[in-house]
């Protein structure tokens, strides 16, 4: 809300025109509530080609962005953490049953959303973790799904990410997801659109530099979801992948369809090494 | 011009305009990616291509590319190489290949085409993520290639 006040007066705008686009910091290293260390460079994972060096989104934003992520009393996403960590002992569905019935503490899953997308063996398919929450509610609560990333999923998505931090995003690229894996990195590399552009021209040959006011990341996704201050609410990162494609002037695919599963699980693997950081927040 | 097109006159003159433009599909490129005929038969405005130049919701080259003559314009992209003193470089019918379709100068460039309407994956309708409602309209008109090719002319060192 602070961003968007400061926008919208013409003293702002003034004070930007000056200035130029802000100048991130990419040495900084992220500690959250001096408590929490956050891994956001690593040494790129041996199956992405393009890439030396992986860094997280974070690096890549101004000093106040970055500030707002080190403290949970600044960052506007927890508070939407702590609205799902309320509905975590709600019992709900026909099996009356709430989340803390079978898994006690949300914080006894910090080992689950560095490893998602993942293969579920009993549903014989790749599920990213906001699949799994919706089958923990169809399958074992008797409630209904909640919708692809909506509020209530994304909530709760950020519950599980914030009691995961500093654990190392590791998602599995072989087995019963090679197929996946594959599919999402056809995507990646293929130049969609009219503006013909493929997600490695942005965030693999170009992170670092500017597209006009923004500066471009590795679109790395271990800091989803991700509250942004342009919107000023949680974004899931099939959402932001939708909102890439559009902007090549593409067709874009479905939020929870086949193909954004698997560039999701594409690219988080591509994160592999670097820490959860989720909910983070970015521009 | 301006002036030109508000007469009466402007049916008549866009009819003959209208014959002599070259259509996206039509385009001869040379061996290393030019193109030497005018795409409108009109010459360029640079002061129109300036404001092409700059615009987001036309040539928006400023995304990409650093301009110095346009330092008034704030936010000027990395992506691209600088354009300063591209007049000294190229020729016209090399900066009119490269606007037109930068990937038969560069294989494999990050740029966009500008006046290319086919071989494009799920090519969408404008920025909405719907799919084109076909044909597609180049994302610059033949006469707005021109002026950027006129006002990149200007930019010598």
């Amino acid at each position: 809300m602070y961003m968007k006040t400061l926008i919208k007066s013409g003293v702002a705008v003034i004070a930007l025109l000056a200035a130029g686009p802000v100048a991130a910091d990419e040495d900084a290293d992220l500690i959250i509530n001096d408590e929490i260390e956050i891994t956001v460079r690593a040494e790129a994972p041996a199956h992405v080609d393009g890439l030396r060096t992986i860094y997280s989104g974070w690096v890549f934003r101004a000093d106040e962005t970055q500030a707002l992520q080190m403290d949970d009393f600044e960052n506007p996403a927890m508070l939407f953490a702590d609205e799902a960590r309320e509905k975590w002992t709600r019992v709900e569905g026909s099996a009356e049953k709430s989340c803390a019935d079978c898994h006690g503490e949300p914080e006894s899953l910090a080992d689950a959303r560095g490893t998602y997308p993942k293969w579920n063996d009993q549903a014989q398919e790749v599920r990213t973790l906001a699949m799994q929450v919706n089958g923990c509610r169809t399958e074992q609560m008797g409630a209904e799904a909640w919708k692809y990333d909506s509020a209530e999923l994304l909530n709760m998505e950020a519950l599980l990410s914030s009691v995961a931090r500093g654990n190392p995003v590791n998602v599995a690229i072989d087995g019963p997801v090679a197929a996946t894996f594959e599919l999402g990195k056809e995507i990646y590399y293929s130049r969609f659109g009219q503006l013909d552009l493929s997600c490695a021209n942005c965030h693999e040959e170009n992170y670092g530099n500017n597209i006009r006011a923004d500066h471009l990341s590795q679109g790395q996704i271990n800091g989803f979801p991700t509250y942004r201050l342009k919107n000023a609410r949680l974004n899931g990162a099939q959402t932001r992948f939708r909102g890439c494609i559009r902007d090549t002037r593409a067709e874009t695919y479905a939020v929870g369809s086949e193909e954004f599963i698997a560039l999701e699980l594409y690219v988080a693997s591509r994160g592999n090494g670097l820490s959860v950081e989720g909910p983070s927040v970015r521009n | 011009m301006k002036r030109i097109l508000t007469a009466g006159a402007v049916s008549f003159l866009s009819t003959v305009a209208a014959t002599a433009e070259v259509l996206p599909e039509d385009i001869v490129f040379g061996e290393y990616g030019e193109v030497e005929v005018s795409l409108s038969g009109v010459a360029g405005d640079p002061v129109s291509g300036e404001a092409l130049m700059v615009a987001r919701g036309k040539g928006n080259c400023l995304a990409c590319h650093q301009v110095t003559a346009l330092e008034q314009h704030p936010f000027h992209g990395e992506v691209g190489p600088s354009l300063d003193g591209v007049a000294d470089r190229w020729s016209e019918a090399e900066l009119r290949g490269i606007v037109v379709n930068a990937k038969m100068t560069y294989e494999g460039t990050v740029m966009p085409a500008f006046y290319k309407v086919s071989g494009f994956y799920r090519p969408g309708d404008a920025y909405t993520g719907k799919a084109a409602v076909m044909p597609l309209s180049p994302l610059l008109t033949a006469q707005e290639i021109e002026d950027i090719v006129a006002y990149l002319l200007t930019l010598s060192d």
